[in-house]
């Protein structure tokens, strides 16, 4: 008995401390894959009887649709490929490492149901696949979460809403930085450490700032829903509310950038003289206090948003 | 009717199994917040019926593969599983004879100190501590300890 607690204890430690156990953990997990799959079972078959069971009518409706979307989507492509180009030329004018999301892939979440009070999700690819630790993890019009965990088939992804997870943002409107934190509540989000005088209000979309050198920049990640600015309070409390619906979270992407991620997190721990010296006059230069953010980023930033917004619904 | 050692593993292998199918199985999401601990509870079931073969042992790899199934940190349920392990089988006599409400009461407590040791372990970690709905499994479980012990002493009725 005695010796079994000791041992709990001691792979406890072990497993917060270190890593060692890193690879033990995903080994087991290869073990136990078959229960997530026999877990998802129902489900699954009853997603299938669905689809199979549809009428002609359900299916030429789609069908229509989807083409409809299409057309669409891809007479945006067409500008998008030369309003690229145009924008890493500028960036480059700027001397700002601007990362773009290059290679793209679509994982199903396993359906299954983790520890409740934790908010980690099973997706179907894992390191076989070249999914690696940190990875960010992205839905079609949101940011989902990131990668904690690998093993050869499956990966856990951490949630935005894990009261353990902060994502480093900033306000579409003004590119007012800072800190959005999980509650553990699907439906909320906490910004830290916005001081009471911050120009922020109700609606505010907040957008990632790509600070923390993970997640690239300009995914949108939540609104802002409610601005409590109480005097002798140091900070205001601002909560805001998640785009990403969880339980409706089917397929999610997973992104590999161009540029390494070091490149763009170097400058943040002043590495670099010339990024420092330069920041005066490049906007989205890291090492810039917040909150006095140059007019100049307003044109690039809101359209380009609102091009997002725009394309979900057809 | 005494079956081999190798079948009577495979038995309890199984019903683990099963338990560790419901703990994973997708809720309706309201739901989710009562679902019974269902792996402790065969636990202690199979400590009730074979105290000589499932012991602190047992219990202690259980419950580590119930925290790489769930993504808890390692150990979460090992700590936790030996400790009701030891406490079962300290009063098993005694358990066996009692009537059901009286058995479903100590599952009852069995099953808050499972909790209760969890919530020790996350909040070291620095999770805020959970709402009154973490308190709602063990209740569900007592509930249905009451069903569900008949109907796994058919299966283990085979082994005594």
């Amino acid at each position: 008995m005695v010796f079994a607690v000791l041992a709990a204890l001691m792979l406890m430690v072990t497993d917060q401390r270190y890593r060692h156990l890193e690879s033990l953990r995903s080994i087991l997990t290869v073990a136990v894959y078959p229960l997530f799959f026999l877990a998802r079972l129902p489900s699954d078959s009853l997603h299938w009887a669905n689809e199979r069971f549809r009428t002609m009518e359900d299916l030429i409706d789609q069908s229509t649709k989807i083409q409809v979307e299409n057309f669409e989507l891809k007479g945006r492509m067409a500008q998008y490929d030369a309003l690229q180009a145009e924008n890493t030329r500028l960036r480059d004018l700027l001397e700002s490492s601007f990362r773009i999301p290059d290679r793209v892939l679509v994982a199903e979440l396993m359906a299954v149901d983790l520890d409740p009070y934790r908010h980690h999700v099973v997706i179907n690819k894992g390191s076989s696949s070249g999914v690696y630790v940190g990875q960010p993890v992205l839905d079609a019009n949101a940011v989902i979460g990131q990668v904690v965990r690998v093993s050869p088939l499956t990966a856990t992804v951490l949630m935005i809403t894990d009261p353990r997870h902060a994502l480093p943002v900033q306000v579409n409107r003004n590119g007012l930085r800072c800190i959005a934190e999980g509650t553990g509540r699907t439906d909320r989000l906490n910004l830290l450490y916005l001081p009471i005088n911050a120009d922020i209000q109700k609606g505010d979309l907040l957008v990632t700032s790509g600070l923390g050198g993970r997640i690239p920049t300009g995914y949108p990640v939540a609104r802002v829903d409610e601005v409590r600015r109480e005097s002798g309070q140091a900070f205001a409390s601002v909560s805001a509310i998640p785009n990403v619906q969880v339980e409706q979270v089917r397929q999610v992407l997973l992104v590999w950038t161009l540029l390494p991620q070091v490149e763009n997190a170097a400058p943040l721990w002043g590495g670099e003289p010339a990024a420092q010296e330069e920041s005066a006059s490049t906007p989205p230069a890291p090492d810039k206090p917040s909150g006095k953010l140059p007019k100049k980023e307003r044109p690039t930033g809101k359209p380009m948003t609102r091009k997002r917004e725009a394309t979900p619904s057809p | 009717m005494n079956l081999s050692r190798s079948q009577m593993i495979l038995m309890i292998g199984g019903v683990f199994l099963i338990a560790f199918l419901l703990t994973i199985m997708p809720l309706p999401e309201g739901l989710s917040n009562w679902r019974p601990q269902w792996v402790a509870l065969t636990l202690i079931f199979w400590i009730l019926t074979l105290p000589e073969r499932v012991g602190v042992g047992v219990a202690w790899s259980i419950g580590v593969v119930l925290d790489v199934l769930t993504g808890t940190l390692l150990g979460e349920h090992a700590l936790s599983f030996s400790l009701i392990a030891f406490a079962v089988l300290k009063l098993h006599k005694r358990l066996r004879l009692f009537p059901p409400h009286q058995q479903s009461f100590t599952v009852l407590l069995l099953l808050l100190l499972d909790r209760l040791l969890n919530l020790w372990v996350t909040g070291a970690l620095g999770y805020p501590a959970p709402g009154m709905a973490y308190w709602i499994p063990p209740v569900v479980g007592a509930l249905f300890w009451p069903w569900i012990y008949p109907l796994l002493a058919l299966i283990g009725e085979r082994f005594r």
